[in-house]
């Protein structure tokens, strides 16, 4: 018995990140910085016919006290330099990158972009990022601070002058037309003429317009600001939401921002970052979601985290002991690189309360405050929830986020995509060329 | 030993009428397989390695400033991430994009260039140029800059701070390229530690132009360093590549002119390899098809490098007879693709391995080794030892 779903859904692969969520201590965990590992991720999401990898952005080492975090994976490469090998080795997989709008010019990141999506062949897409700090900023020429309103300004600036350089070369500009001696056609390469709050740019664009005339746009922030950007600007929410609940409500409030932009509902398309534990069986699989924590958790780690919200050194405590008789210092600023929880005291007292109820150990705590996955189940079970969760309308999709590096999609692609596929949710082949099409946009 | 032997890959050749004539295929330059083919011919000719053009102006025959030429090649393609797309399909050949220094941030290039080293397993290198032009300031609207004078520029102050600030991206991104140490990363489950923090360094580049804090996001490159090249054509660039470079691709017009250029640069710099640039035209009709060619753009064809038109076995000659005057190299720029390119891979390392002046078989697997350059230590690592 099976009732073919109303909707289909989406499927990206996040390469696994550097923070604690990237298990390294496990045998079978490989480099994060090796072409190798990119290029088995990439094959392995095209094999499941998932619509676009994607790459997150670090632009500094984290910090902590000073000096760099030595806990968790480190490491990474450029990412649209990466991406362009990976068009090499793949042929239908779109190649999604994060970029910050703070630490670029739009002239250059727009020809960068452009250049990726003809040699990919229509494939590129821009995660377009605004958290930016002075911390980060120390390692740019033009690394200044912006507050929240300003970065949202000028990444809506930087966005609208990027599609200004896409669409200045005409569709048809290069005409290459060795009989007539005409390589570009009279007037195919419009002049670039902007005016803004944040850029001045007067030119010519360098790239001609490209197999998707525009890389594809993901965006990924929560606030009003970032989600009426969204609205405005993208076709890719990647989002935080990954909850049946808060998925929704969130899936409901940017939706019904688009009609205020002249934009239909499929044309963005909602997609929350998820994390998986498969098992044969329900009780294995949450064995196995557990061990994951545990791993993801040591017992630095649990200290570290501890740190960050307590604001003090807290390396002398016993990780597998209970939570010490000590205050926050809420003067402390601990760590650097990272985003700052937002209230420390209230989290401390939570946590507090919380350790006290179950009598939990400060490693214990901290693995049942953080990182639990969204989907533990069988294949079976999994496949149905990710369904569940897009009929109900809390996602038009997901971005995976694997915990081991190269492996950890593997499983996923092996058992839970031919499910999702034959109950009709997920494309058994890919239907169109580009990643514009994948997300069926149009 | 091995004459070093590389091409400059750029639209569709460096004539600018040379898109007009199969077997050009002048609608195919905005495509991987164009480059992937054009870097697959030179590693089938066992070439050191490719550079790739790039710039942020459209092609001109103007000074500064697009020119409205409908008869040319316009348009060009990051060049870094242009050659990472064709690093997976070769395996052996150096791949040197150009990325500009005036207008980037150090950080991104450097960390795009680290990035196309560990893609290439260490076949990596970057020629850094510098944009004067103000019709390329204006496209970024940070910087005014003043009217280029052709007679004096490589004198004047505008184009010295450019190089200045050029040799500063430079050492950034050397420092950088250095910042973690080879065996920074450890993997320690005793201590649950993933880095040794002690192998991992702020580089604290503070100069005129920017700084960075570092240290890098990328791991150290496999060739430690990659390889910078730069094209020099007067004192000024020959002193920026000196202090910043490990190639310099120079111009001399004659052998009695490659004495000259060589011994200047080496009064600068004992290490330094230096390549000399040529414009060739290959074949039994290379004259000929030339002309038809200038004939086409309605010019004769003007270059910076000499201009040779000829056989395989007199190129070989000349290029063997400049190597006499102190030359170690050549960066050959075809003034057609794909034919002329084809002409240096089959005919011209044939005609040199002749004279047992060309490899026949690939060396090294990193562009460093290719280059006879050996692979250094960290700047950074304690008691370091430069391994000759």
């Amino acid at each position: 018995m099976s009732v073919t779903p109303r909707r289909r859904l989406h499927l990206a692969a996040h390469f696994p990140g550097v923070n604690n969520t990237t298990v390294w201590s496990d045998p079978r965990s490989g480099s994060q910085i090796d072409f190798a590992s990119f290029t088995h991720l990439a094959r392995t999401a095209e094999r499941g016919r998932f619509d676009f990898f994607f790459l997150a952005e670090g632009l500094r080492l984290r910090e902590l006290k000073g000096r760099v975090h030595d806990l968790d994976v480190a490491g990474r490469p450029e990412s649209l330099t990466v991406l362009s090998a990976l068009a090499a080795v793949t042929r239908r997989l779109g190649l999604a990158g994060t970029v910050n709008t703070t630490f670029n010019e739009p002239y250059e990141l727009a020809r960068r972009l452009a250049t990726l999506d003809h040699l990919s062949e229509g494939r590129a897409a821009w995660n377009v990022v605004t958290t930016s700090d002075a911390f980060t900023g120390e390692n740019f020429r033009r690394g200044g601070f912006l507050d929240r309103a300003d970065r949202y300004k000028r990444a809506a600036e930087f966005v609208r002058l990027s599609r200004e350089l896409w669409d200045s070369w005409s569709p048809d500009a290069v005409a290459a037309d060795q009989e007539a001696g005409v390589f570009v056609r009279h007037g195919g390469i419009g002049a670039v003429e902007h005016h803004g709050e944040h850029f001045t740019v007067t030119g010519r664009f360098t790239v001609p317009r490209s197999p998707q005339g525009r890389p594809v746009i993901i965006q990924a922030g929560d606030s009003d600001e970032g989600r009426e950007f969204a609205a405005a600007t993208a076709d890719v929410v990647f989002s935080r939401h990954s909850t049946l609940e808060a998925g929704r409500a969130f899936q409901t409030d940017v939706k019904r921002r688009l009609a205020r932009h002249g934009r239909r509902p499929h044309q963005l398309k909602i997609m929350p970052g998820v994390t998986y534990a498969l098992g044969d069986t329900e009780e294995d699989a949450a064995e196995r979601a557990a061990e994951i924590r545990r791993q993801q958790v040591g017992p630095r780690t649990a200290i570290a985290f501890l740190e960050q919200v307590w604001g003090r050194d807290m390396s002398a405590h016993d990780p597998e002991g209970p939570l010490p008789d000590v205050e926050p210092d809420l003067s402390g600023e601990v760590s650097q690189g990272r985003v700052p929880l937002a209230d420390r005291a209230a989290t401390a007292a939570a946590w507090r309360a919380l350790a006290e109820e179950k009598g939990l150990t400060i490693r214990e705590l901290v693995i049942e405050v953080t990182g639990r996955q969204t989907f533990v189940g069988t294949p079976e079970s999994v496949a149905r929830q990710m369904i569940a969760h897009v009929e109900a309308g809390a996602a038009d999709g997901f971005v995976l986020v694997p915990h081991l590096t190269p492996g950890g999609l593997d499983e996923f692609v092996d058992r839970v995509v031919p499910l999702l596929q034959e109950r009709g949710a997920f494309r058994s082949e890919y239907g169109g060329e580009t990643l514009h099409d994948h997300l069926e946009l149009t | 030993m091995t004459l070093h032997l590389a091409v400059a890959l750029d639209g569709a050749g460096w004539h600018p009428a040379a898109w007009r004539r199969p077997p050009a295929t002048p609608s195919a330059l905005f495509t991987a397989r164009y480059w992937a083919a054009l870097a697959g011919e030179s590693e089938y000719g066992l070439l050191d390695f490719i550079t790739i053009e790039d710039g942020f102006g459209l092609q001109s025959t103007r000074a500064d400033g697009p020119d409205e030429r409908a008869d040319q090649v316009r348009g060009r393609l990051d060049a870094v991430l242009t050659a990472s797309r064709i690093a997976p399909l070769t395996s052996r050949i150096g791949l040197i994009p150009t990325a500009t220094t005036t207008h980037t941030e150090p950080f991104h290039v450097a960390m795009g260039i680290a990035t196309l080293d560990h893609v290439s397993g260490g076949r990596a290198g970057w020629r850094p140029q510098v944009s004067a032009r103000r019709s390329e300031a204006r496209h970024f609207g940070r910087r005014e800059f003043p009217p280029l004078d052709p007679v004096h520029r490589a004198d004047d102050p505008h184009t010295r701070a450019l190089f200045e600030e050029a040799a500063d991206a430079v050492e950034a991104a050397r420092r950088l390229w250095d910042s973690w140490e080879d065996d920074a990363e450890i993997r320690d489950l005793a201590t649950g530690r993933f880095l040794d923090r002690d192998k991992i360094h702020h580089i604290d580049f503070a100069g005129r132009f920017f700084s960075v804090k570092g240290p890098a996001i990328t791991p150290r490159p496999p060739q430690g360093q990659p390889v910078v090249a730069a094209l020099a054509h007067s004192r000024l660039p020959y002193e920026f590549a000196a202090a910043a470079a490990d190639l310099v691709f120079v111009t001399p017009h004659s052998a009695d002119e490659a004495r000259a250029v060589v011994a200047e640069v080496r009064e600068l710099s004992a290490d330094l390899k230096i390549f000399a640039d040529l414009v060739v035209f290959l074949g039994d009709g290379a004259a000929a098809r030339k002309a038809r060619l200038d004939e086409l753009d309605g010019a004769e064809l003007a270059s910076d490098a000499a201009i040779f038109t000829g056989t395989a076995s007199e190129l070989a000659e000349l290029l063997l007879d400049w190597r006499r005057a102190g030359v170690q190299g050549f960066r050959l720029r075809p003034g057609a693709l794909p034919y002329d390119l084809e002409q240096i891979t089959r005919g011209v390392t044939a005609e040199l391995r002749r004279r047992g002046a060309f490899r026949t078989r690939y060396e090294a697997a990193t562009l460093r080794g290719l280059l006879g350059l050996p692979r250094p230590a960290s700047r950074y690592a304690s008691g370091h030892l430069e391994v000759r």
